[in-house]
């Protein structure tokens, strides 16, 4: 199993094959409610951790979603534009938004693991 | 009833939009529209309010009241409800409003644009309440009955609405007297399944017989009620005045009903959009005009070319002149990519001049796209017109819409 690490903005990253995973938590996706547009950036766009590289919306607001990490963009999940839906059923899975290549992976260690995380939403 | 005011709930998500971190989402967003926990404390409860925490509604301060912004079976559902099946709304924040004395009709068409003398009883209208230079001061349902004249006014627009009336009346020398009905609770029955659960339910009363926009004083379930067929959704539905000590009795009787699921402010917001009616302080407010709104059919012929109604002149003047015509008028939107909503930037297809600005914007469920309201140049209102959102940077492809988004279903009597 992959090991997850969050932003208190409630973006998940696991890494795989030496690339960033990037989604949204699954509490962040019960908070929000039916996901039904998701806006992403597109390959090769660079952002640095803390940055807004696109948003989630549900019928009655928009979020704006966050870089946990700094890096390239190299890969966005087409499957979300035509089932944006799948981010309420497999946020933690499928529905991941990007795949990034890190500048730093050591920024990784700044980020709350599960635990914390845990402890973070449950407050 | 027409009730409008998610007005408070606006800025919130706007906020949302632009600077959230991800998912501070529908709850938070809301929770954080409360100005400080000092607001919060003066946030009064309907009379319903347990039942609200009871059913697991997700309660914010709207208009000044705990009201639910949605229940667990969330926005999207319970808008499929509606458009389905009925669906339960309080709407207690609104200001009930009676007129009454031998120049209640008089006094109540001083200060709105319809015709009032000549409903009949028990007829309802929508009216607009407008200043002396033709703003909307607020819009209103207005009821004749046999001995009074009703209004319901926006929750959040009541304080200022009754200072405004209590001032008009005075300067006015007319013998009539406003009462705010406070000890009345407000519910909407909303969807095309509404009429039978009120067959069963008002057993006194001929459902069939009454026309969208009609009241009448009944019994549901032994208990008094007025009702009135109207709404603020697009589908048939009936709007359910009763005293607060009775209205747990009739929210449970309602929620019995297979029929019935309740539904909160946010699912509100998005139906009223599909049906493409306004939410005063959102899509009209005092600075924009009956004509610039495009609600000129709110003003009768008669009263038209009479006058004698705040803000007459201004009124005639941009029907009459086109030279005084305002020049951006309300027009719907479909949007092809990212929900375009309120604040957003309209610009031409090509994505170079401004024209315009969305006063609301939503994901309709039913539709499955993005609808939106808002005001453009006058030379792109036409319905099939081209223009884009500036959504978050990206120029979004929308078209000028006609409005009801999808078919209104209110009622006629055979």
């Amino acid at each position: 199993m992959s090991t997850y690490k969050y932003l208190e903005s409630h973006e998940y990253v696991r890494v795989e094959d030496g690339q960033a995973v990037i989604g949204i938590s699954d509490f962040a996706q019960t908070q929000l409610g039916d996901v039904v547009y998701v806006d992403l950036p597109s390959v090769g766009d660079t952002f640095d951790k803390g940055d807004s590289f696109g948003s989630v919306e549900s019928v009655k607001a928009a979020s704006d979603v966050y870089a946990p990490v700094s890096g390239k963009v190299l890969e966005v999940n087409e499957l979300l534009s035509d089932k944006p839906e799948l981010v309420n059923t497999d946020a933690m899975t499928d529905a991941w938004f990007i795949k990034m290549d890190m500048s730093d992976s050591s920024e990784l260690d700044s980020l709350l693991d599960e635990e914390a995380y845990k402890k973070f939403t449950d407050e | 009833m027409l009730a409008r005011a998610l007005a408070p709930l606006a800025p919130a998500l706007r906020r949302a939009q632009l600077q959230q971190p991800a998912t501070r989402v529908a709850a938070q967003v809301a929770v954080r529209g409360l100005a400080s926990d000092a607001d919060a404390a003066n946030t009064l409860k309907t009379a319903v309010y347990d039942k609200h925490q009871e059913l697991g509604g997700k309660l914010v301060d709207f208009a000044g009241y705990w009201l639910p912004l949605q229940y667990p079976a969330g926005v999207k559902a319970e808008c499929l409800h509606t458009r389905n099946e009925a669906s339960l709304f309080d709407v207690s924040h609104m200001g009930q409003v009676r007129i009454t004395g031998p120049d209640a009709v008089a006094f109540v068409e001083s200060i709105v644009v319809g015709d009032i003398a000549n409903l009949k009883s028990n007829e309802a209208r929508l009216s607009l309440i407008t200043n002396d230079h033709g703003g909307i001061i607020d819009d209103t349902v207005i009821t004749r009955f046999d001995d009074f004249v009703g209004m319901v006014i926006n929750g959040a627009c009541k304080h200022k609405d009754l200072k405004h009336m209590h001032a008009r009346l005075e300067d006015s020398k007319l013998d009539a007297k406003i009462e705010h009905l406070e000890d009345l609770a407000l519910f909407a029955l909303q969807g095309p399944k509404a009429a039978i659960v009120m067959d069963r339910l008002a057993n006194d009363l001929t459902v069939s017989a009454m026309n969208f926009m009609e009241a009448r004083v009944g019994k549901i379930g032994g208990v008094d009620c007025t009702l009135t067929r109207c709404g603020y959704t697009g589908e048939d539905g009936f709007e359910i005045s009763v005293s607060n000590s009775e209205a747990n009795k009739i929210m449970d009787l309602l929620l019995e009903q297979e029929e019935v699921a309740p539904a909160g402010l946010g699912a509100r917001d998005t139906l009223r959009l599909e049906a493409g009616l306004c939410l005063y302080g959102n899509d009209i407010d005092e600075t924009t005009t009956p004509v610039g709104a495009r609600l000129v059919w709110t003003v009768s012929k008669p009263r038209c070319a009479e006058g004698g109604f705040p803000g007459a002149e201004t009124i005639q003047a941009q029907m009459k002149d086109k030279t005084q015509k305002p020049p951006r008028v309300r027009v719907g939107l479909v949007v092809d990519g990212a929900p375009a909503r309120s604040h957003v930037e309209i610009y031409d297809a090509e994505g170079k001049e401004a024209i315009g600005e969305i006063t609301s914007g939503t994901f309709s469920p039913i539709l499955g796209k993005p609808v939106a309201m808002g005001y453009v140049d006058r030379a792109f209102m036409k319905a099939g017109t081209e223009v884009t959102c500036k959504v978050r940077k990206k120029f979004v492809p929308a078209t000028i819409s006609k409005m009801p988004f999808l078919p209104a279903k209110y009622y006629r009597a055979p």
